[in-house]
């Protein structure tokens, strides 16, 4: 009997650390971030895209309105794919839309807005990715929906219709 | 005099460097156990996309600032979870992957034990 166990167990444990090798290999390795976590916004200084001047993340943030903060940069393509959507949003009177322009030379972001409209109510500059990472963001583009300094909900990747009545949901 | 002035620049950059290296060590163990997450399967020290590439100006800005390692981790933790540490921290979601290894020496050992130590 005694020398039944043995066997018997071994043959169990390598059962249970297969079974659970194999469950491994069924669950997706591919990072989704977590979109939905409530978080406070980040404190941090920055420059005006158009004046230059120091600006404050407290003072472009009121509390009682919705906004949207978006990403982008006139060298990320699918930033123009989404941009028509942002100038259809911006219609939405409750709705802020603030930019930070990643990583831009000033010249190419400023005929990008020229050529396609500037939906932003204010634009703030992010030289060198820093406070982009201060929002945990992980690109271009990327938007971040606010309501009284914490972020309701993250849009990793353009803006699309869909995404654009989602927003105009939530805001209602 | 030539000579001199080699050796005096010598000097003067010598300890600087020396300062440097033992910083860029810091940071490359850090970023080293960064993970880039937008270019899965590899870490923000090998990587050179613009999210990697930010991410080493707020590590050496960090280390500017003198936090320590643990801190830093703790910072990168708090914004984007736990998955960014290649070296995950001990909780419900890891706690196969670091108690399986002990509990697999353990029972090996006991099999090892029983089979040939008690036998003789």
């Amino acid at each position: 009997m005694k020398n039944k166990i043995l066997p018997f167990s071994v043959i169990i444990i390598f059962g249970i650390i297969f079974f659970i090798f194999y469950k491994g290999l069924e669950d997706s390795k591919i990072y989704i971030p977590d979109v939905n976590t409530k978080k406070e916004i980040p404190v941090f200084n920055s420059k005006e895209f158009f004046s230059g001047e120091n600006v404050k993340s407290s003072s472009i943030f009121e509390l009682d309105k919705f906004y949207l903060l978006n990403i982008w940069s006139s060298w990320c393509v699918p930033c123009r794919q989404e941009h028509p959507f942002l100038i259809n949003l911006n219609l939405e009177k409750k709705l802020n839309i603030i930019g930070m322009n990643y990583k831009d030379n000033l010249k190419n972001a400023e005929n990008f807005l020229k050529e396609l409209g500037n939906p932003y109510k204010e634009i703030f500059i992010d030289l060198d990715g820093i406070i982009a990472i201060e929002w945990g963001a992980y690109g271009v583009p990327e938007s971040f929906l606010i309501y009284n300094n914490e972020i309701i909900k993250k849009y990793i990747g353009p803006l699309n219709q869909e995404l654009v009545d989602e927003i105009n949901l939530l805001i209602k | 005099m030539k000579f001199l002035k080699f050796f005096l620049i010598v000097i003067i950059l010598f300890p600087l460097s020396s300062v440097n290296a033992e910083e860029n060590d810091k940071r490359n163990k850090i970023t080293k156990n960064l993970r880039c997450l937008i270019c899965q399967g590899q870490s923000v020290y090998d990587s050179d996309s613009e999210f990697a590439n930010s991410l080493k100006i707020v590590v050496d800005k960090k280390l500017q600032e003198g936090l320590s390692e643990d801190q830093i981790y703790e910072y990168f933790k708090s914004k984007y979870g736990e998955w960014i540490l290649y070296d995950p921290g001990l909780n419900k979601n890891t706690y196969i992957l670091w108690l399986l290894p002990i509990l697999i020496f353990l029972i090996g050992g006991a099999i090892i034990y029983k089979s040939f130590i008690v036998k003789k």
